[in-house]
Parts: C-alpha cells; sequence; structure tokens
C-alpha cells in the first residue's frame, strides 16, 4: 500500500522532471534574451523577420548581422535613449 | 470570496507598511534594522501602484484597450514593434535607470534617512511616476512623438524653442556633474584609475568583435567583456601595490578633468560601434545586475542604519550642501523621486514598443516606482556607514583638511565620533590611501555597497575587491552617458544653430560636427573643471544646479500634461498633473532664487561674489585663491552660475505663461482640443 504510493508519487515527479520545465526554461531564457536585447535597443530579430514575410513578401528581411548593424547605428542617430 | 480575499490582502500590506514607516519613523534608538525600510517601501509602492495609478488609468487618463498603438499601426519591424510588455518594461527600466538615483539620496543623506526615504515615497508616488506614465501615455497617442514635439504642438513653437534650449542647459550639467563625479572617485586612486582606463580598451575589443569576428552576438561579447572587467579590478589592486606602476596612475583631479574633456571629444566624434556601443551595452547589463546584487545583498545582511533618522543638518549648515530642507532636500533627490529627464525616455522608444495602451501603466508608472526602489537602496547603502565616515568622505577639503587627525577634530566638532585610526582603517581596508572628501555620492556608495555585500560574501581583502567593483560600475555608466550625451548636445546644438544658418544643420557635415561638438564639451568641460579645482568640492554648486535643470524639466513636461488635460477636457482629474507640477514649479523658484540672492555664501552665488569682489577692492586675496588671477575667476563663476540659474528660472517662468494661455484658450472652446492621432480599431489592424 506504502510502496505503492511512494511509487506514484515518485512517478509523478519523474514525469513532472521530465516534461514541463524544458518549455518552461527554454521561453525563460528566451524572454531573458529579448529583454536583454531590447535593453539595449536591438528588438527581436525573429519578429522582424516574420513580420518582412508576413507584410512585404517582396522585400529579403535583413540578415541578422545587418540588421544588428542596423539598430546599432539607430540607438545612436538621436544620441542613445538613456538616463543620468 | 476571491475579491474578499484579495481586499484582505491589500488590508494587510497597508497595514504592514503602516506599521514599518511607524517604526522608522519613531525608532528613536541608536540604530534601526534597513529591512524596515525595505518593507515599508515594497509594501507602499506596492499600493500605490495597485489603486494611484488605475486611478490615473482607468478615470484619468483613460487607457482604451480597444484602440491600436503606433506599434500596431506602424509596424516596421524595427521602430515600431508591437512588444511583450515584461519585454518593453526592462527596455524602459534599463533606459531610465542611470546614475542619478545612485547619488542623489547618498547626498541627501546629511539630513539623516527619514526626510530622504518620505521625499522618494511620497514624490515618486505622486509625481515622478505620474509624469512618466503621462507622458508615456501621450506619446502613444501621438505616434510616439517626442515631448518637444509634442509641446510644439501643444503650446505653440516658441514654447518647443525655449524648452529645447532648457534641454540643452541641463545636458551640459547633467555631463559635468557626472563627470565630476568620476574625477572624485578616481581622484589619488591609481587602482580606480587603472581598471575604468582599461574599460577603454575592452570596450574597443569588444566593438571589434561584435562589428568583424562575431557580429551582433551580444551575449558571448558581454560574458568577455565581464570577465576582462573583472580581471582588470584584480590586476588593479596590483597596479596599486607596485609603486613604479601606482605613480603612473596617480592623476589629481586636474589632471583627470582634462583627460575626461579629451576623451569625451574623441569618443563622440568616433564611429558609435567602436567604443560607445559595446560599453553601453556592458555597462547596462553591469547595471541591472548591480542592482538586483544590491537589493539581495540588503536583503539577506540586513544590516543596521547607523546615520539618525533626522540630523540637525535640515537648517541648510550641512556640509555635503548647503541649503535647509525646504527646498534643497527636493532638488537634491531628483532622479528615484521625479526625474524631468525621463519625459525624454518616456517620449522616445519606449511609446513604439508599446503593444497596447493599457501596458502604459506597468511600463511607465512601474519602472517609475521600481527606481524609486533604487533610490533607497542607496539611501540604505550611504546610510548603513558610520556617519562619521559618510561625512569624512562628503565633507570637503576646506573643512576637514587633510589628514586624518584633522579631519576627526572636524567631523566630531559636526556632533559626530569619529577616530583617525578608523579612517586610516577604512582607506586601508578598501584598498585606497585616503577616503578624506571623496565627494560625490560614488565613493560613499561604493563604500556603503561594499560593507553590505562583504557581509554576504566574505573574504579576505575583498572589501577592496568590491569597492573598486562599485567605483568602476558607476564609472562605467556615467562615461557611456557622457559620450552618448555629448552626441545627442551636439545634435541640439546643430538643430539650434540650424534654425539661424541652415548649414550648420547638416549633421553628416565633418565641420559642423567637429564645431558642435568642441562646443558641447567645452560647455560642459567648463563646468567640470569650475567644479574641480571649487575647495568646497564643486559637488556644492553643481549638484543643486543640476537638480534645479531636472526638476525644471519635469515641470516643464507636467505643465505639458497638464495642458493636455485641459484640452482633452478632463478638468475634474486635473489637480493629478498640476499637484506636482505646482510643488516643483515652487520647489525649482525657491531653490534657483536662493542659490542667485541668498544672503549666505554658502548657498548665494552672488554674496558669493560680492565677498571676493570687494576683497578684491581692498586688494586682498581670500582663500582658496592664490592670486588676483584666481580671485577674477572665483568671481566670474559665480556670475556664471547665477546667471544660468536666472535663465532656469526664466525658462519655468515662459513655459508656464504658455501654459496658462493655452489651457485658458482651450477652455473657451467647448469641445475637446487635444491633437491625437485618430482612433483606429486594434481589432481591425492586428492580425
Amino acid at each position: 500500500m506504502i510502496t505503492k504510493v511512494y511509487r506514484q508519487a515518485f512517478g509523478t515527479m519523474v514525469s513532472m522532471l521530465r516534461c514541463d520545465w524544458r518549455p518552461n526554461v527554454l521561453t525563460g531564457w528566451k524572454r531573458a534574451v529579448q529583454i536583454g536585447r531590447a535593453s539595449i535597443g536591438v528588438p527581436d530579430y525573429d519578429t522582424y523577420v516574420a513580420h518582412i514575410r508576413a507584410q512585404h513578401p517582396e522585400r529579403t528581411p535583413m540578415t541578422y548581422e545587418a540588421f544588428f548593424v542596423e539598430r546599432q547605428n539607430a540607438r545612436y542617430k538621436g544620441g542613445g535613449g538613456r538616463c543620468c | 470570496m476571491n475579491t474578499i480575499a484579495g481586499k484582505m490582502g491589500w488590508l494587510a500590506l497597508a497595514i504592514l507598511g503602516a506599521f514599518s514607516l511607524g517604526v522608522i519613523a519613531l525608532d528613536r534608538g541608536e540604530t534601526i534594522n534597513a529591512i524596515w525600510l525595505v518593507t515599508a517601501t515594497v509594501s507602499i509602492l506596492l499600493i500605490a501602484y495597485r489603486f494611484y495609478s488605475r486611478f490615473i488609468a482607468d478615470k484619468v487618463l483613460q487607457l482604451d484597450a480597444s484602440r491600436a498603438t503606433p506599434a500596431v499601426r506602424r509596424n516596421d519591424g524595427l521602430d515600431f514593434v508591437p512588444t511583450d510588455k515584461r519585454v518593453v518594461f526592462g527596455h524602459h527600466f534599463a533606459a531610465i535607470a542611470g546614475a542619478g538615483p545612485l547619488v542623489g539620496p547618498v547626498l541627501a543623506a546629511q539630513m539623516g534617512y527619514l526626510p530622504g526615504t518620505l521625499w522618494i515615497l511620497v514624490g515618486v508616488i505622486f509625481a515622478g511616476a505620474v509624469q512618466d506614465f503621462m507622458v508615456l501615455f501621450f506619446s502613444v497617442r501621438r505616434d510616439g512623438k517626442s515631448l518637444g514635439d509634442i509641446a510644439r504642438a501643444e503650446l505653440g513653437p516658441a514654447a518647443g524653442i525655449v524648452a529645447m534650449i532648457g534641454v540643452l542647459m541641463i545636458m551640459f550639467i547633467i555631463l559635468a556633474v557626472l563627470a565630476l563625479v568620476v574625477v572624485k572617485a578616481l581622484a589619488a586612486s591609481p587602482w580606480g584609475t587603472f581598471t575604468v582606463a582599461m574599460t577603454m580598451p575592452i570596450a574597443l575589443l569588444m566593438g571589434i568583435y561584435l562589428r568583424w569576428l562575431r557580429p551582433g552576438r551580444v551575449l558571448e561579447v558581454s560574458i568577455i567583456g565581464l570577465i576582462l572587467l573583472l580581471v582588470s579590478i584584480w590586476l588593479g589592486g596590483v597596479v596599486a601595490h607596485e609603486p613604479a606602476w601606482a605613480e603612473a596612475f596617480h592623476f589629481e583631479g586636474r589632471a583627470l578633468a582634462w583627460m575626461l574633456i579629451v576623451y569625451g571629444f574623441i569618443a563622440s566624434v568616433l564611429p558609435v560601434w567602436m567604443l560607445l556601443a559595446p560599453r553601453d551595452y556592458l555597462s547596462t547589463f553591469l547595471k541591472i545586475g548591480t542592482i538586483l546584487l544590491l537589493a539581495i545583498g540588503i536583503v539577506i545582511a540586513a544590516p543596521d542604519l547607523h546615520m539618525p533618522a533626522v540630523t540637525r543638518f535640515i537648517d541648510g549648515s550641512g556640509p555635503v550642501f548647503g541649503g535647509s530642507l525646504f527646498p534643497f532636500l527636493f532638488i537634491t533627490i531628483a532622479c528615484g523621486a521625479v526625474s524631468g529627464w525621463h519625459s525624454l525616455i518616456s517620449s522616445g522608444t519606449t511609446p513604439k514598443l508599446l503593444a497596447n495602451e493599457s501596458e502604459a501603466r506597468v511600463v511607465g508608472y512601474g519602472s517609475m516606482l521600481m527606481e524609486a526602489f533604487v533610490a533607497i537602496m542607496a539611501l540604505i547603502a550611504a546610510c548603513v556607514l558610520d556617519p562619521g565616515i559618510y561625512f569624512a568622505m562628503n565633507a570637503p577639503t576646506a573643512l576637514l583638511g587633510t589628514s586624518v587627525d584633522s579631519a576627526a577634530q572636524a567631523i566630531s566638532q559636526l556632533g559626530f565620533v569619529i577616530t583617525p585610526d578608523i579612517l586610516s582603517h577604512t582607506a586601508a581596508q578598501i584598498g585606497e590611501t585616503t577616503i578624506l572628501s571623496r565627494t560625490g555620492g560614488a565613493p560613499t556608495l561604493a563604500v556603503g555597497m561594499a560593507q553590505i555585500i562583504h557581509g554576504i560574501i566574505p573574504g579576505e581583502g575583498m572589501m577592496a575587491f568590491w569597492y573598486h567593483y562599485a567605483i568602476l560600475f558607476e564609472a562605467l555608466f556615467i562615461l557611456t552617458t557622457v559620450d552618448a550625451g555629448t552626441r545627442v548636445g551636439r545634435f541640439m546644438i546643430q538643430e539650434l544653430a540650424g534654425l539661424a544658418i541652415p548649414a550648420l544643420k547638416k549633421t553628416e557635415s565633418w565641420a559642423a560636427n567637429v564645431m558642435a561638438t568642441a562646443l558641447c564639451v567645452g560647455c560642459w568641460g567648463y563646468f567640470l573643471y569650475q567644479g574641480v579645482i571649487d575647495p568646497l568640492g564643486g559637488i556644492n554648486t553643481l549638484w543643486p544646479l543640476f537638480g534645479i535643470a531636472n526638476q525644471m524639466l519635469a515641470a516643464i513636461a507636467l505643465t505639458v500634461c497638464c495642458v493636455i488635460l485641459i484640452r482633452m477636457k478632463r478638468d475634474r482629474y486635473l489637480w493629478v498633473p498640476l499637484l506636482p507640477t505646482v510643488w516643483l514649479v515652487i520647489c525649482t523658484l525657491t531653490a534657483g532664487w536662493q542659490k542667485v540672492f541668498d544672503d549666505n555664501i554658502r548657498i548665494g552665488f552672488l554674496s558669493h561674489a560680492y565677498k571676493y569682489r570687494d576683497a578684491l577692492a581692498q586688494g586682498q586675496i581670500i582663500a582658496p585663491a592664490k592670486s588676483i588671477d584666481e580671485m577674477h575667476r572665483i568671481i566670474t563663476n559665480d556670475y556664471v552660475n547665477s546667471g544660468l540659474s536666472m535663465l532656469f528660472m526664466a525658462i519655468v517662468v515662459i513655459v508656464i505663461v504658455f501654459g496658462i494661455r493655452t489651457a485658458m484658450m482651450a477652455r473657451r472652446i467647448a469641445t475637446p482640443t487635444a491633437s491625437e492621432t485618430p482612433y483606429v480599431a486594434l481589432a481591425s489592424v492586428a492580425s
């Protein structure tokens, strides 16, 4: 009886470890990267590509490298948006 | 059931906050634990967010979740991008949190921890967060336009130009005062100077890596940069202990000031990818990390505050800055309570990222509450120090003299007990030769932080490491602000000059660029140098000017908010922005007036100038001047500073006059006149 309960509990723990956490950690990490990039004025590249593909199919989206350089220059064009 | 439980929760939080605040305010013991301050702050800010910001969102501004934001309507994947609200929050917070909320509260600690705490809490809830939130919202309703453009559209072009000149002046003062903070922290400190100097080759390396080796790999390069920084802090310790090397990195204030001026010029004409951008990235991440570290440190170490709740310096006789509690506390703590500069950020990139108007509340109001929390932590870091050490670090040389004996004696005359031994011991602990008169807030914060972090991560000699880590972290983002700010200043000069001579407006023109940059560097460099040679420490003079300027900008931004509310026909809620506007106008005008006309030579620029002028007429030379030339220079500086204060006052008055005129005109018209972009339903745009 007791072993059964233990086994069940153990099984639940294993299944919890096995499934749910990985996508959560992945989205958490992705979000952290997005926040980090946004803090330095670089928006999400995938969103940009998706936007160009959906709205302007005739254009080729910039490569990530070109996108990064474009955003870097844009951030400091007005002088860089940060406080004292 | 759920709502009852919710209400009980808020009630409990309210009681907890009130109780903690009661403990802080009524405690008459020797010391009090910082946890009380943290608890009171967190509960009060949460309650303010839940109730006041909701009131503003629902009633005053009437956020409309069904309305398409500029990010949605003009989505281009680059400038206008509908973004997750957590990401926008992170972006906005990183943009508003700077050196300001860390320095102001440290200086204000001379009046005790209570006045500063109360002003930060009340100020942020009713002024600072309100300003950030409202400006963000109005900008979202105007296609993400900047404050300058909004002011021009709502108050007329003349008011726009006046506001722009005001912003440019603030820029000079901010850059000068921040550069002065760095000079004060690095003077006669080979360790600090070496590590800060090392950030330049490190940034160059990062720039090359990001541009050519592995383009756009920000995470990699930041980790490399961080490791190199930590290594250079350690190497700095080696340098400081090697006499020959220590000699090479030992500079006095004047030399450092010249270096910074030359650096500012070169850095702001170099391409951004070389120096500015990589260091900006590093300093942004380091800033967020350090703020978290400090928060964790305070919660785990739970240090006691040694500063009294209120000191006798509320009467204006304090050594850190002259002037009484009213109005000077309210301009000394600008960022953290209310910062006009944020109105430029709230009308910059952030409004172009909001995916939904309703998120303006958490981003605008919420981020500013976070910044207030940072300010409270800075205050805690300053107040955990022994008051004797605090005053030894923040009082000017003119008061302390240059030896630990004279300093200990001077401090005991202020009413705080400290022995020369403790002063030397503390300096040795942090790896410096002296801690006397390290004004400017940054070193004090660094010692406080080092104590707190050392309390949770002990280790032989680690105090010195943490101290220099904190100095490096502040210097890093101040230097970034210096060259980013010089660029902004240059653009503004070119735009203003372009009104007269169109050729100067061309930002691609090399000659126009160099001229405008030189002018900008010259202007802040003048104030920096003046601050460095000032025997009263410079911060004494420049920080109040900065505070007046920053609060003046807040008053302008809030005036614009008031006018827009009137034009929207929401007069019954006008008190929300009007209350802080009136308070800031009273504070800036009183402080400005006292800085110019007060009879006390520690406060009034003119009385100070007259004292020197009269002495000069009798052929006398008064210390700190050593020659007739220096006497003349002191008098000129006083006149320049009083001219600047008067200019700030004039700008506030002019903008208010324009505001009242526009408001009166709007009230005569029965329908709303605010110039918003027309309503577009979110559902019709979002795919």
